[in-house]
């Protein structure tokens, strides 16, 4: 497919990386040289200088028989330009634009039939929702829904004192005394899709499945602490850290937000009424102690720098903060954050690419298209659901009968509100849906994909 | 350095070589002629058993590939293929030096032109084949070609694009479409269609299907080995003029023929390069034809040659069908100066491109300029865009070195006794891989006389012509190979 990608930032590349590895054929746009000579040196791809939201650079970039424009520049507005534009040379053109000024968020919906849109996509606040979901469920490091919320896959890293260092897979049941599946193992910056004589080892990074009921059990019977989250210590008044607050409004949640500018303390505080906003610089541990860092259910680091970040989650460990999540913009899957305590890592751009790779392949085969996808591993596995249809093969068999692909895994079988973790004499029927845990090197696009034969 | 990345690059070309050096030995063995087979099949086997111990080597190759790599491979690869390729050429005795054998490789794959032989119609068939299919083979790139058929992207794609600016000839090398593999198939179809157009019309034209099928890759890839001994002097002149028309059209950017595909001729027709090429062969035509009047029956037969001539300098083939060395000094100052000049970047011609003679130029202009007015601002423009300043100030680069090839290479020549105009002529003629200079070296003569040393420097600068340089030097640069 023929995809035009305008603004190479943060998001554009990681989108660019994304749909490159999936095959498709890729134009960036984007204003600076330097950028677009780099992303030509790592990618196999085309670019194009200039603004995306001109006429002749579209025409140049080949607006014209291109099949979707993603525009992520920096500007909300040049992205619903370049949309718009490149609707009015090519109607049968898709696009998505990134939309993340909270002053357009109510007007969303509107401005998706006034531009043309096809999807907006913004990613600080899918950043926030995700937040506010592992806020939830404090305990896992990672949480993805799949099957309209009845089945997840959670993450949990094994630390030196987990029960579960040293532990058969086949033994697992006698420790967590509920069914789970370990679909994936994450371990020295490679996925491993396990067997049953699999040993957890320190520090992997382990992906649960299990049904949405189950999920309490398995952290009560691992010991990991569930108390609900009641108040947040939100370091950074960032655009997430806006639409996290917000949010947390209706949830009882109570945050507080510090920030350093005076100016935006006084904006938020218009904004958000309900949540506390301190003056103040998050990076200094004296001030952290005086606020009772402490006396926090969870701490979540949300300033613009990376580094920044880190060192506060840090001190929130060393201050006994149950629950910690740490945003990352660059390193979010550098190996050496395994080994540190801090948390979850959120990534905005790695959920976008997740939306945006989904988007793509479901306008490539519009049957049997995944109806999620969440990757994996710096995107080496991902997961994938798929509705089980008449064309699906193999229906009604028990599945050790049936001949998968190597390193494919049927990690949950989703029936009405029901989710089935799979064993040999599990079946799927139509109408079912499927969680699908593969390495993406295998390119799995429709559920038929995943058979031997 | 991912060594093992290069080794199993430079194994898949010398596979694809083992296999292009195939119908050589089906038509020797047509031909009757054993030894011809013979030398192709040694050839043949040592190629290959090379190629698997390289390609054995580089099975567990690293992913990372960055310029540096690029330049190493490009530069190994045509040293590496050029001294296997020449083997059947020397197995065979027909050429009895191996240094002669790697000239004439050399001078095949990097279209030169330039020939040892003084006899070409006493070579086999087979081996005539090769000689020719060689030029074919190196006008478009090698390793272009290999991009065209293997998937060698993997996690991290880009680096074919290192590749691509390595071996393609011009001052900013770019891909036409996204996907590398489309770029390199797009650019071997115009390749392949217009080599088959040329092919059937001189076939029409007269010419056997043999020599049709020489002169046509000849051409195509801008090279000028023929299969007699008086070029294109003795087929009837349609067949002059259809080789002419040719090797204008192989002498332009592949990317034109590519925006004519996609029917934007306006922007075909704006390109300055184009334009000057066009202007420039006009001019020198008539200049020529006026001043070689006198040597010819009448006017149209003058400008007959003065156009085939141009062609053949301009577009660096090195075809002949007149004896340029006995026109009178202003012609031949002229065809000097058109080596200099070559073809248009992109294209399968050598030389200095037309592209980088523009800016060069326009460059010197702003320079004179910004002596005048220290604070006007002025950026150098190519086809309504600002030109890169790092473009530029590689071209500065380019032509210190180029320059500073040119003078060494003369001085180590010159050792070999002959006249000044051949020296120079024969350095210029290898270094922008046209083929044929003046004097000793002319159109009707041969570099069989020069000592070893001096075709050891030929054979490097047949290869740095066609590379443009820089993948040459960076085989010879200590911080290439140094690992920390």
């Amino acid at each position: 497919m023929k995809i035009l990608v305008a603004g190479s930032g943060k998001v554009g590349s990681e989108i660019v990386e994304k749909l490159s590895a999936e095959g498709h054929e890729l134009t960036i746009i984007d204003n600076d040289t330097d950028v677009l000579e780099s992303i030509m040196e790592n990618y196999d791809v085309i670019g194009v200088r200039g603004n995306a939201a001109s006429l002749d650079v579209l025409e140049e970039a080949g607006a014209r028989d291109t099949d979707l424009l993603i525009a992520v520049t920096d500007m909300d507005e040049v992205n619903l330009l370049a949309c718009m534009t490149a609707r009015s040379i090519n109607e049968d053109i898709k696009t998505i634009a990134r939309i993340r000024n909270p002053d357009y968020r109510s007007q969303a919906v509107r401005m998706r039939s006034l531009f043309g849109l096809d999807m907006s996509i913004n990613p600080e606040e899918n950043a926030a929702v995700e937040i506010k979901r592992l806020l939830q469920y404090p305990g896992f490091l990672n949480i993805d829904t799949f099957a309209r919320g009845n089945a997840e896959i959670v993450t949990l890293r094994i630390d030196e004192n987990s029960q579960l260092k040293n532990v058969k897979l086949n033994d697992l049941d006698h420790i967590v005394h509920t069914t789970v599946l370990v679909a994936l193992v994450e371990r020295g910056g490679r996925c491993i899709i396990p067997d049953g004589d699999f040993v957890l080892q320190e520090n992997d990074r382990i992906h649960v499945t299990a049904s949405t009921n189950n999920l309490s059990v398995l952290l009560r019977n691992l010991g990991i602490l569930t108390r609900r989250v009641k108040d947040v210590l939100i370091a950074g008044g960032s655009t997430i850290g806006y639409y996290l607050a917000r949010e947390l409004e209706d949830t009882g949640i109570r945050a507080t937000i510090i920030e350093k500018k005076p100016s935006r303390c006084n904006e938020l505080a218009t904004l958000l009424p309900k949540a506390r906003i301190i003056l103040g610089d998050a990076s200094s541990q004296q001030f952290l102690e005086s606020e009772n860092l402490g006396s926090f259910d969870a701490l979540i680091t949300l300033t613009g720098l990376d580094e920044l970040n880190i060192v506060i989650s840090l001190f929130g460990q060393a201050c006994g903060v149950p629950t910690i999540i740490t945003k990352m913009s660059h390193a979010e899957n550098n190996r050496m954050l395994d080994s540190l305590p801090i948390g979850s890592v959120i990534s905005s751009k790695e959920m976008i690419s997740s939306t945006i790779v989904r988007y793509v392949r479901s306008i490539q085969n519009t049957k049997g298209a995944a109806l999620t996808v969440h990757m994996f591993g710096n995107g080496t596995a991902e997961a994938i659901e798929f509705d089980v249809d008449d064309e699906t093969r193999h229906c009604g068999e028990e599945l050790k009968d049936i001949h998968v692909k190597h390193g494919v895994l049927i990690a949950g079988i989703t029936r009405g509100l029901e989710t089935e973790i799979p064993s040999g004499s599990s079946r799927f029927l139509p109408g079912d849906t499927l969680v699908i845990v593969a390495g993406s090197d295998l390119k799995i696009r429709e559920l038929n994909d995943i058979f031997e034969d | 350095m991912n060594y093992r990345m290069i080794l199993r690059i430079i194994g898949y070309i010398l596979f694809m070589e083992a296999f292009l050096m195939l119908p050589g030995a089906v038509i020797g063995w047509f031909d009757g002629e054993p030894d011809v087979v013979r030398a192709y099949m040694i050839s043949i086997a040592i190629i290959l058993v090379v190629g698997a111990l390289f390609t054995w080597t580089g099975r567990n190759a690293r992913k990372g590939f960055y310029a540096r790599e690029g330049f190493v491979t490009t530069g190994m690869s045509w040293l590496v293929m050029s001294a296997l390729g020449c083997l059947p050429f020397w197995i065979s005795r027909q050429i009895p030096s191996y240094v002669d054998c790697m000239f004439e490789m050399v001078s095949g794959f990097t279209t030169t032109g330039s020939s040892i032989l003084s006899n070409v119609e006493g070579l086999s068939r087979g081996l005539l084949y090769w000689r020719s299919f060689s030029h074919w083979v190196g006008g478009m790139g090698v390793l272009v070609f290999l991009m065209a058929i293997v998937p060698l992207s993997g996690k991290n794609g880009g680096f074919t694009l290192h590749i691509l600016r390595a071996e393609s000839p011009g001052p900013s090398v770019g891909k036409m479409v996204p996907r590398m593999k489309k770029t390199a198939l797009i650019l071997y179809l115009i390749y392949t269609g217009l080599t088959v157009i040329d092919f059937i019309l001189l076939h029409l034209a007269g010419m056997p299907v043999f020599d049709a099928f020489c002169h046509a890759v000849g051409t195509a890839g801008t090279g000028g080995f023929g299969v007699r001994n008086d070029s294109l002097a003795g087929y009837s002149p349609a067949a002059q003029t259809i080789t002419t028309v040719f090797m204008f059209l192989f002498g332009v950017n592949f990317s034109c023929y590519y925006l004519i595909l996609l029917k934007r001729f306006k922007d075909v027709f704006r390109d300055e390069e184009l334009r000057t090429y066009l202007l420039i062969i006009f001019a020198s035509i008539a200049v020529i034809s006026l001043n070689i009047r006198g040597l010819y029956g009448s006017l149209g037969e003058a400008i007959h040659h003065a156009a085939f001539q141009v062609g053949t300098v301009m577009s660096t083939t090195g075809f002949a069908t007149a004896d340029f060395d006995l026109w009178p000094a202003l012609s031949k100052s002229i065809m000097l100066i058109l080596m200099l000049g070559g073809a248009c970047a992109g294209s399968t011609g050598g030389g200095l491109k037309i592209a980088r003679f523009v800016l060069m130029l326009k460059a010197l202009r702003r320079n004179i300029h910004e002596n005048l007015h220290p604070t006007e601002v002025r950026r150098v423009k190519m086809n309504g865009q600002g030109v890169d300043e790092k473009v530029l100030a590689n071209l500065h680069g380019y032509l210190i070195a180029y320059v500073g090839i040119l003078i060494i290479s003369f001085l180590i020549i010159s050792l070999d006794g002959f006249s000044m105009e051949t020296n120079i002529s024969a350095v210029f003629a290898t270094f922008n891989n046209i083929g044929p200079g003046f004097g000793a070296v002319g159109p009707t003569m041969n570099y069989y006389a020069y000592s070893n040393l001096s075709k050891i420097v030929m054979i490097f600068n047949m290869l740095a012509g066609r590379l443009e340089i820089m993948p040459m030097l960076v085989l010879f640069s200590r911080t290439t190979w140094r690992t920390k």
